[in-house]
């Protein structure tokens, strides 16, 4: 394995509740992502997953632990993180162009190079002749596409995805795993990718990290082999369904484990 | 369309049916004063018939003193809205958005936003007089507070993952203010506007209750010693389309400036 680009360093996470005991959503998660690579994290919901996203992305400060860009302790947010959320966010009051523009005009870059570096995204994520469209006039695929031109346009150092296409209808969300397949196979970004869709993460991933139920922990790493370029019809080829399978298998104990320990609060 | 669609919940209507329905009301509205009046069931000094408000109307605009009267109310209304707003609305974005602000402001909007205006005249007099600032202040308290809390919960209202968002491509907190949560809370603070206009004109004629000699709502309150009601109307039905004409304009700004949003 080439360099850690990112670190995380026995990060916990608990959120204080009035009069309770604190809500540990992480205990003592460490794990790594290489210069270039692309990770993927899966585990139940409620896990904490979309918690150490945000951690990376300093939105949220750890309890305990450190988190490291190329070997620097991070200290809030920045734009050398960028990251596409779930939920719709971009800007209403943007067209298209000026929302991926966003990033370089708070930076105070000149209209010109502005405007180079969107067209250039704009077409990598095929919204050429939606320029001048508003985020209202979009379907929710091609609202993804603009957020995620938007977040590649700051050129980060990392990118953190948090179920970017967990809103989405299945057809359009394959195709935006694939588009997002042929944009990091040659820009080679580094991606932290967040999902519970066991498909979306062995198909883009170079390495799954299976995390247990709350309070999450890394449970079990995967590394990807299957080869490049990738595409959808690997959905259906063997080496897929193994490595569905052990997925599957891990989640499903997960799973399991988190309904029972919620009866017993439920219970107590 | 059969009736059953037509009577079920939001279903839509034909335009031409919701306009026929709209002035059946009108004529309704206007067959049912007539009746009364020239039928004879309702003496004049009670309710004036139609055509002698359209007289009073004639007069006025003749004399030239209902332009003055309507001359000296919108001054009074739009100052006093216009300086409500302009205090109200980055307050109340601010006071949506960071809780030091609201925690700040919530014990006097609390309490001021149950407290009738009339209630304060006394004090206004006192204070300000009984010159045009009075007036004002009464159409600025009446709107002010109910503003701050209307324009404080539209800014509340914006989304957290657009505010990260924003703070991941770049944006510092100053930026993610000016940048992010002015624009986001615009729709919302110009729907509340146009609301908050609405009830500006209803706080009219209290505004013109002490020592007025000119406005829509002296007019009234001076035409009732004598029993004209055909002013009393007048004024009633002055001040019913001046408000139907703000709220167009209202309309129409917020189309014209927020075009990518677009209005309920």
């Amino acid at each position: 394995m080439t360099t850690a680009k990112l670190v995380v360093d026995r990060v916990r996470m608990a959120f204080p509740r009035r009069g309770k005991e604190p809500v540990v959503a992480l205990e003592e998660i460490s794990l790594t992502v290489a210069e270039e690579e692309f990770v993927v994290i899966v585990g139940p919901s409620g896990c904490g997953k979309s918690t150490l996203l945000r951690l990376v992305a300093g939105l949220v400060e750890p309890s305990a632990g450190r988190i490291l860009l190329d070997g620097r302790e991070i200290d809030g947010p920045s734009a050398d993180r960028g990251m596409v959320f779930q939920s719709y966010t971009l800007f209403p009051w943007l067209t298209v162009r000026r929302n991926v523009e966003f990033g370089l005009s708070l930076r105070g870059v000149a209209a010109a190079e502005r405007q180079r570096v969107a067209r250039r995204f704009i077409t990598e994520v095929g919204l050429e002749g939606f320029e001048d469209a508003y985020p209202e006039q979009l379907s929710g695929g091609m609202r993804q596409r603009t957020a995620l031109a938007r977040a590649l346009a700051n050129d980060p150092e990392i990118l953190l995805m948090d179920e970017p296409f967990g809103a989405l209808d299945s057809q359009t969300r394959q195709l935006m795993q694939e588009l997002l397949l042929r944009i990091w196979e040659h820009a080679h970004k580094t991606v932290l990718f967040i999902t519970h869709d066991i498909d979306e993460a062995i198909l883009l991933a170079d390495r799954v990290l299976v995390m247990t139920a709350r309070p999450g922990r890394i449970k079990k790493e995967l590394a990807i082999g299957l080869p490049r370029p990738r595409d959808i019809s690997l959905l259906t080829v063997p080496a897929f369904m193994a490595y569905k399978r052990e997925v599957l298998g891990l989640l499903h104990e997960e799973a399991v484990r988190a309904e029972r320990s919620r009866n017993e609060v439920g219970g107590a | 369309m059969e009736l059953r669609r037509i009577l079920a919940p939001k279903e839509e209507i034909p335009a031409g049916l919701r306009l026929a329905l709209g002035l059946l009301t009108g004529i309704s509205f206007l067959a049912l004063w007539s009746w009364l009046t020239y039928g004879g069931l309702v003496r004049a000094d009670f309710l004036a018939p139609p055509h002698e408000v359209l007289m009073a109307g004639i007069r006025g605009l003749e004399r030239g003193t209902l332009l003055r009267h309507v001359q000296a109310s919108l001054i009074v209304i739009l100052s006093g809205f216009a300086l409500a707003s302009i205090l109200a609305v980055p307050l109340g974005i601010l006071m949506g958005s960071f809780q030091v602000v609201a925690a700040v402001l919530e014990p006097i909007t609390g309490f001021m936003r149950y407290l009738p205006v009339s209630a304060l005249i006394p004090l206004l007099i006192l204070w300000v007089g009984i010159g045009i600032e009075e007036k004002i202040a009464v159409i600025f308290l009446g709107t002010f507070f109910q503003q701050l809390i209307l324009v404080s919960d539209v800014s509340a209202r914006v989304s957290k993952d657009l505010i990260d968002c924003s703070y991941t491509l770049g944006a510092n907190r100053r930026q993610v203010v000016t940048r992010v949560l002015f624009p986001a809370c615009l729709p919302g603070v110009m729907d509340n506007l146009r609301v908050t206009m609405g009830w500006a004109w209803t706080y009219l004629v209290v505004a013109e209750l002490v020592a007025a000699n000119s406005g829509l709502g002296y007019m009234i309150l001076n035409a009732m010693r004598g029993l004209f009601t055909d002013v009393i109307l007048l004024g009633i039905f002055v001040i019913g389309f001046l408000g139907l004409l703000t709220d167009q304009i209202f309309k129409w700004i917020r189309r014209w400036l927020i075009p990518w949003s677009p209005a309920f």
